[in-house]
Order: C-alpha cells, then structure tokens, then sequence
C-alpha cells in the first residue's frame, strides 16, 4: 500500500479565499486530483489531493497559509451498482472510522477512488492489508495522467 | 417635586459660596490625610489656605485614574479604617483596580444625591424599581439601591441577565420603573418584541433610569416609543460614589449635576486649561462632601458639556450633555461589566490559540470574538477545529456570564494591535 498524502488548509468562509490557495498552488505547477470542502460555523478546512504534495505542502506554508498535512487511504471503487456498498462493508467490518471522505477520478474517468481520511491510519492499514481491495498508487496513475 | 428644596434650589451666589467652603475643607483634609496630596501640593509650591475663591481651584493637582491605582488599595484614604463601611472597585484592565472607599456618611449622601434625582423624575414611594445593573464591587446597582429606598420605593435587586426572569419580574410584581443600561434595554425590547410582548398593554412602566454607557437622543427615543415610557440619563462613575452625580429632571434635556457636592470643570483634555462654558470637552470633577475619600480634580475622561442657561424646573445647579465620548475600558453586554482583560485572560490560557483576538460588538447586544488560531497546532480535523470553538464559547460564557459568539480565524488575520482599543470595535449604534 503505497502512502497518498492529503493537504488541508484552514480558511474562514469568506469569498476569494479559495482563489488565493489555487493560485499558489497554480503557480507552482501543481496538479489537483481531488477537492473536498468541509465547513463548520464560519470556518472551513479544504482538503486536496494533489500530484505534488511537499513541494505544495511547502509554498502554502511560505506563503502564510495555515497547512498540515497527513496520509489518507484511497481505495478503488468499482464502477457498478454497489461498488461503494462493497468497499463501505469491509471499512465497517473492520470498525474504521471515517472521519471525512471524498472521491477521486482520474482523467481517464475509468476509475474512481475513495477517499477516506481515519484518525488511526497505520491501523486502518494493518486491518485492510489482506482485504480484497485495490488501492491508489500514486506513481502509476499520476504518470499515465501525465503522459 | 424636590428631596431636599433648599438646596437643590439654592440661588447660584450661595452655591458658589458652600462650593468655596467645601472646597477649602476638603483641600485641608485632602492634604493633612492622604500623602500622595500633601506631596503634590508641595511639588507644585500651593497650600490649602491659598484658596480664597472657586478660580483657585485651577491651581490645585489633577487626580487620574493612574494615581488611584498606584494608591491602591488604601492610599487614597483620609479616615481611619475603622470609619469605612464599604469598598466599591473600579476594576482596571492593566493590572491594579482602583479602590473606593465610603464612610458611614459617605453611604447616606450617595443615597441623598438618589434620592433627589429619582424624586426629580416623579417617583413616588409606591413605585416598584427594578434595579437591572450589577451588584457587586460596581457601584452601579447598591448606591442605586440604597437611594431609592431612601425614597421609600419598593426595589427589585434583580441585577442584570435573565431576561426571561427580567420580565416575569416586571409581570408579577408590576414594575414601574427600570434601572439598566441603554444597550441592555434595547436587547430587552427586542425579546420582547420576538414574544410578542406589548409593553404598554402588558406590563406597568412608567420610566427607565438609563446610564453607564453613552448613547443616542435616537436611542432614548426609540426606548421610550418600544416601552411607553419616559426614559431619563443618568451620569456616575464609581469615583464619584457611582451613579447620581447627575440626573435629568422631567424636562430631559440635560442632567444636573449636584454641585454642593462636586465641582465641575470642563477642560481640554490636552492643555489641562479650562473651557468656556458652552464648549465640550473633558469633565473634571472635585468631591466637596466626601469623608472617606475625598478627590480633587479627577480626571474622568468623560467629553461632556455644560448646557447654558436656567431649566424649568427651577433648580439651581447646572446641566450636563449626554456623554459625547467616553474613554473607558469597560464593556457593557447585556447590563454585565465586562473588561477586555478577562476575555484575553481566557484565550492566552488555551494552547491552540494564537496571540491575536477582536472583540466585536453590533446592535442589540451582540459579542462576537474573533481568535486566531495557532498554525502549529493545526492538523486539519474539522473536528478538533469545532471542539476548539466550543471550548473557547464555554470558557469565555463562564468566566463573563454572557455568551459571546466565537469566530476562529486564520493567523494574520487581524491587524495588529497596539493597543486595547483596537481590540475592540464597537458598532453598536446605541
């Protein structure tokens, strides 16, 4: 299981803020491969998935913003009816809690990952290591994409 | 009406004749009693007995509010401690509060100077007071308290918050009368207002005595239309014994200030030279009956005027404007006293908070404060984010009695501050 790392940034909910983030962000030549928006009580965090996380990871952090970074699952969906329904089983099975989640798909659009983002990763990893589940890896499909 | 006729309208020849008899005394014992007196006196080459007139008295030292609290906690006082019976405090935002202290004597006058104000207003021994303002170590609510049974009026100690309670105090007991801030009166009429509650047909009001924060002639009309009631300014500070320095009479244009017991003078805050009569500028105040603790030329910050001329009501002791500016630490929320020092006291004690914070307020008693959070401790849980907030909301609800609204913010943010003013923005247009 290869390690995908997931940006968050902290913003107040106000207009414009996630234009400053993606202007770093395409300044540098980063590449976002998911985006999820969690907001609570005038406050919001973003999450991304991007291809260069250090290097975004480090300009945010230059640049002021407020950043930290952690490793999330991403777990492959099939594409028909249930393919979530079957992923979402073995999470449970194993008791993993999901404390946000989100999807990825690729450009080629033939395949769909699941986010999850746990508080224990290294024990959802251990627990889902002999599941039958195909995961991210982040070199292989970043380069097809980029080809 | 009048509490005490003769004096309250004593022609002006023999009130400036007692204020130069009060003034001498009370330089004497200021300067025999107090040694923080004695020494500027002696630094500035003056003695009491060169008083001979009520101009001289612009060669005496100013008091500040600073020199209370470096006299802190008996420096100030000018009788024995077995002549005080109560200390009121005017708590500081920079460390020191400031200590006053009232004699026997001193208790009764300030209940004397209630007492003619309430009775300028029409009330009478079979009113119900509800006195809203806190009780405590402010003086706002007891020297209130103490004036009005002087009167004979029956008084509902209720202090501040709870509107709820507020209001079915008033509905039990028929008040008549309410004794609050102008900010907690316009919070009032708007939970009533949200129940659905007609002051004139539900509730016995007649009055409301509002002070300790300065607002509008707008205000005041607002209140009176919302209530039915008349609504009268009333002008203290904790220095000058609190509430009932100066008062409105039926007339309502502009507070009396009872000058057998306080000399006033109206300076520019800059030069420290006084002004004409008829200009603003900042109110300096002398006790001239005060026992346990006399003060010269205290330095209220307070930017009033004297209103020109003679008012209807036939006493004889000048009138004050509403307060046009007021350069005071304290916020009042809800009719609860509260310093910007305790709000910082609660964040710097939580870890995921960085240095800077505001504190907002908007109409109708609104807090909001605004923290930034620290970008180390940041780890991009919404979870924790929100436990943050909570724990911010709580702490700061239990240590001010009032819960504000709590905005997290990212670091850099806010401006910076250089001083507590900018730490908070007051937009409440009262």
């Amino acid at each position: 299981m290869e390690e995908l790392k997931q940006l968050s940034i902290f913003s107040e909910n106000k207009p414009g803020r996630l234009k400053k983030i993606t202007k770093v962000l395409a300044e540098e030549g980063v590449n976002i491969l998911a985006i999820n928006i969690a907001s609570s009580n005038g406050f919001g965090v973003l999450k991304f998935i991007v291809d260069k996380c250090d290097l975004a990871y480090q300009k945010l952090k230059q640049k002021g913003f407020t950043v930290s970074l952690n490793e999330v699952l991403a777990i492959e969906l099939v594409d028909k009816p249930g393919g979530l329904c079957e992923v979402a089983t073995i999470l449970s099975k194993k008791r993993i809690n999901i404390e946000n989640a989100y999807v990825l798909i690729l450009e080629s659009r033939k395949k769909a990952f699941l986010i999850v983002d746990t508080n224990d990763i290294e024990k959802a990893k251990k627990l889902l290591k002999h599941e039958n589940l195909r995961f991210f890896t982040a070199k292989k499909n970043i380069k097809r994409k980029a080809k | 009406m009048f509490w005490q006729k003769d004096i309250e309208a004593l022609s002006r020849k023999a009130l400036e004749e007692l204020q130069l008899k009060r003034l001498k005394q009370t330089a004497h014992r200021a300067c025999k009693n107090i040694p923080f007196y004695k020494e500027r006196f002696s630094k500035l080459n003056i003695k009491p007995n060169d008083i001979t007139s009520l101009k001289d008295i612009q060669r005496l030292p100013f008091t500040t509010r600073e020199d209370l609290r470096e006299n802190y906690p008996y420096g100030m006082l000018a009788v024995s401690k077995e002549q005080v019976v109560r200390l009121h405090t005017s708590s500081g935002t920079t460390g020191k509060p400031k200590a006053i202290f009232f004699s026997k004597k001193d208790v009764d006058r300030a209940a004397e100077l209630i007492a003619r104000c309430l009775i300028m207003t029409g009330i009478k021994k079979d009113d119900v007071l509800q006195n809203m303002m806190t009780y405590g170590l402010f003086t706002g609510a007891l020297v209130m308290h103490y004036g009005a049974e002087k009167v004979g009026v029956l008084v509902i100690p209720a202090g501040p918050g709870n509107t709820k309670r507020q209001i079915a105090l008033m509905q039990d007991f028929k008040t008549t009368t309410l004794h609050l801030t102008p900010s907690y009166a316009l919070y009032l009429a708007s939970v009533m207002g949200n129940e659905g509650l007609v002051p004139r047909r539900d509730l016995s009001l007649r009055r409301a005595y509002l002070g300790s924060e300065p607002y509008s002639e707008e205000t005041r009309d607002k209140i009176e239309k919302f209530f039915g009631i008349d609504v009268y300014n009333s002008y203290g500070l904790s220095e000058m014994n609190g509430p009932g320095v100066a008062f409105e009479c039926v007339n309502k244009n502009g507070m009396h200030l009872w000058e057998d017991n306080f000399i006033m003078e109206i300076i520019d805050p800059d030069t420290g030279k006084k002004l004409p009569e008829g200009e603003k500028g900042e109110l300096v105040l002398t006790t001239l009956c005060r026992e346990a603790m006399p003060i010269l030329r205290y330095r209220t910050r307070d930017i009033v005027m004297i209103i020109p001329g003679k008012c209807k009501c036939g006493r004889t002791h000048r009138r004050i404007s509403r307060i046009i500016g007021r350069s005071d630490d304290m916020i009042i929320i809800r009719g609860v006293n509260i310093f910007p020092q305790q709000i910082e006291r609660v964040l710097m004690g939580i870890k995921a908070v960085a240095q800077n914070y505001q504190i907002v307020l908007e109409a109708y008693d609104q807090m909001t404060v605004r923290v930034e959070i620290s970008k180390d401790l940041f780890d991009g849980r919404v979870e924790h984010l929100v436990n943050l907030q909570n724990e911010i909301t709580e702490k700061l609800r239990s240590e001010l009695l009032v819960k504000p609204k709590v905005e997290l913010l990212e670091p850099g943010t806010l401006p910076v501050s250089e001083g507590k003013s900018t730490r908070v923005i007051d937009k409440r247009t009262l």
